[in-house]
């Protein structure tokens, strides 16, 4: 745990020659930590009259705030959706390989499954703080079963429900004791849905609209209710539409509540997205853009035939395709890469585009205050990037926990 | 007096860095040997956030000076003048001020040492003139009302104790006390004119600054300036010449 009272003790370690991302810009500073928290360095001078203990140089690079994925469906032959006796194995494995991509705080991502699985694994995935061991695990995202049959992409048939005979009961008997969840994806044209919004967000949890044929006033009122999220924009709903513009709709509507921004997450892998379209949502609503990496489980492993929850996915390069069909079945683009590919099809700043993978996924989840940013008082899990915004380091509360390996001399 | 005349406020900042640095070379401190740089106070001490943010952001955190090499005058404390006499006595315990860098302000004063302040004063509480408080409303959004109207300042006879005085001046609308302060006599109406009893000051202006004074002055001071550069050449700096006697390489540092 970190924080309390001794830290005031804790070695002080000043990361120098670098450029932080601070209000949105990328500043000549220095980064100051303590505790694995990141520390004001004029109160250090001026009332503990300390300086540091520890300098490191960064050679110039950048340090933005580490990055937060919420919708990683497994990796590196990991599948959150499976049901096994070890799912935490699993899970820390993931944990610990993404550090490489800079990720620092992820959801575990179950697509739709029969109760049976959700009963089994979601009891073995925890709420656990990042570390060497791996990125820290902020709760599990749920992406069905209550989607819409039209929509349901790569998730199985079979599985999908409603839960129009008991609202919430029919979630709580289909999930379980939801304690670890953090984000559930469903389709609001299902019936009683604004009980299920309403229910799921006073328990805390995100609702997000997704795998849905919602037009624009179901997607709105979803959003009355307390849908804040919508999940991978674009993909699994209706087509954006100039009299009825859908949930795409929602990233300039003008029924959202006052005080709320509506956030949505999009796969930038160069794939999920043309473009142009990630240009449009970008342009109409920047603030509320975040970076998901959608990552299926083949992600770090090889072209070939994979599993994904109840079914197969063939890869071949950057694409993964449900086995034997043309339909999309997740990405397998790492976080950076989708960054960079974000950044050079939109032709944004590089402070929002490292915004969108670390600010706004911790505004979207309440976290602002301790995550997806090097505010004084935030818990210090950053990158460390060199121009061209390729992972050089990571640290996780102040601590190492991952770096490149450097070139030979 | 030496008076440097440098064409823009980027080439006098300029020229004013590279000295202050050449003189701590020269002396050659060490952890026995401190040297002693004076700063007046920017702000009034009344809102001392703002002014720890200021020397914060704009000195110490681009330096790698220790907190408790810095004495910055507390205007909170519980007893103003006691803060004051603690301050002189801490100068006297650090060996005296090596080099005082100061400005003016448009009536000539020197830290806030106002039009008619003894030149013999030391450090104390002082009130604002009305000048001082107009310029100083900047920094409190523009509100008269919140700008503080007295001030902890070094006195200038404080100032005179240094070894040596730099004052720094910019701009037309300083020229007038530029032009009273070397170009007339020695007046506590302008109290940056004591400087004229110092045995070593420099100061360093703009050409809009010299507006006021006499064509032969401005000309005089030019014609020594392939003197004074000199005074500015780049010097091995410290850890180059600790490098220098463990090796032989020879590269003076690039400006």
């Amino acid at each position: 745990m970190r924080g309390g009272q001794c830290t005031a003790w804790a070695p002080v370690l000043q990361f120098t020659n670098c450029r932080i991302l601070r209000g949105g810009v990328l500043l000549r500073e220095d980064l100051w930590v303590r505790g694995g928290r990141i520390l004001d360095p004029e109160k250090l001078f001026f009332e503990e009259r300390r300086v540091a203990d520890k300098q490191r140089d960064c050679g110039g690079c950048i340090l933005a705030p580490g990055f937060i994925d919420v919708q990683i469906n497994g990796g590196f032959g990991v599948d959150f959706s499976k049901a096994t006796e070890d799912v935490g194995s699993g899970v820390a494995l993931v944990a610990r390989r993404i550090l490489s991509h800079g990720v620092t705080s992820f959801c575990p991502t179950l697509i739709t499954s029969p109760p049976e699985v959700y009963h089994k694994v979601l009891p073995q995935i925890s709420v656990k703080s990042g570390g060497p061991h791996g990125a820290g695990v902020l709760g599990v995202h749920l992406e069905g079963p209550f989607i819409s049959h039209e929509k349901r992409g790569a998730h199985p048939e079979a599985y999908l429900r409603s839960f129009e005979a008991n609202a919430f009961h029919d979630v709580l008997a289909t999930y379980g004791p939801l304690d670890n969840v953090r984000i559930v994806t469903l389709a609001p044209e299902l019936g009683r849905s604004h009980e299920v919004i309403r229910a799921l967000t006073a328990q805390g949890i995100c609702v997000s609209l997704g795998h849905s044929v919602a037009d624009l006033k179901v997607a709105e009122e979803a959003v009355q209710s307390g849908a804040t999220f919508i999940t991978h924009l674009f993909n699994a709903m209706l087509p954006f539409h100039h009299r009825d513009p859908g949930i795409v709709g929602l990233l300039t509507s003008d029924q959202v509540p006052p005080g709320r921004c509506i956030f949505y997450g999009m796969i930038a892998d160069g794939i999920h997205t043309n473009p142009a379209a990630l240009r449009i949502a970008h342009r109409a609503h920047p603030q509320g853009l975040v970076l998901v990496t959608d990552a299926v489980p083949a992600l770090g492993l090889g072209n070939g035939r994979h599993t994904l929850g109840q079914q197969e996915v063939e890869v071949d390069g950057l694409t993964a395709y449900v086995a034997g069909t043309k339909t999309l079945s997740g990405s397998i683009a790492p976080m950076d890469v989708c960054i960079r590919h974000f950044l050079q099809a939109t032709g944004c700043s590089v402070e929002l585009a490292l915004e969108a993978a670390s600010l706004h996924p911790a505004q979207l989840l309440g976290l602002e205050k301790t995550k997806g940013s090097l505010d004084f008082g935030s818990d210090a899990d950053f990158v460390v990037l060199d121009d061209t915004l390729h992972v050089q380091a990571t640290y996780i509360s102040g601590e190492l926990v991952w770096q490149a390996e450097k070139a030979g001399p | 007096m030496k008076l440097i005349i440098l064409e823009n406020y980027s080439q006098a900042s300029e020229w004013a860095a590279k000295y202050i640095r050449n003189r701590i070379i020269q002396f050659n401190p060490g952890p026995d040997k401190y040297f002693t740089l004076g700063l007046p106070t920017g702000l009034p001490q009344e809102h001392p956030e703002s002014y720890h943010s200021f020397m914060w952001n704009n000195f110490f955190k681009h330096i790698d000076i220790h907190p408790e090499n810095t004495h910055i005058l507390d205007g909170n404390a519980a007893d103003l003048q006691a803060e004051c006499d603690a301050f002189e006595e801490k100068i006297q315990a650090a060996g005296g001020i090596e080099l005082f860098v100061g400005g003016i302000g448009p009536d000539g004063h020197i830290a806030f040492n106002e039009p008619g302040s003894s030149l013999v004063s030391r450090t104390r509480v002082k009130t604002l003139a009305m000048d001082t408080i107009l310029a100083n409303a900047r920094f409190f959004d523009g509100d008269l009302a919140k700008v503080p109207t007295m001030a902890l300042t070094v006195g200038v006879g404080t100032v005179m104790d240094a070894r040596e005085v730099m004052i720094l001046i910019t701009g037309a609308h300083k020229a007038f006390a530029l032009y009273k302060a070397i170009e007339e006599g020695v007046n506590h109406m302008w109290t940056v004119s004591a400087f004229q009893q110092h045995p070593r000051t420099v100061f360093v202006c703009d050409e809009d600054a010299t507006l006021e004074l006499k064509v032969k002055t401005v000309k005089y001071f030019k014609g020594l300036m392939l003197v004074h550069n000199k005074l500015v050449d780049p010097l091995y700096s410290i850890k180059e010449k600790e490098i220098q006697k463990s090796q032989s390489a020879k590269k003076p540092y690039s400006d």
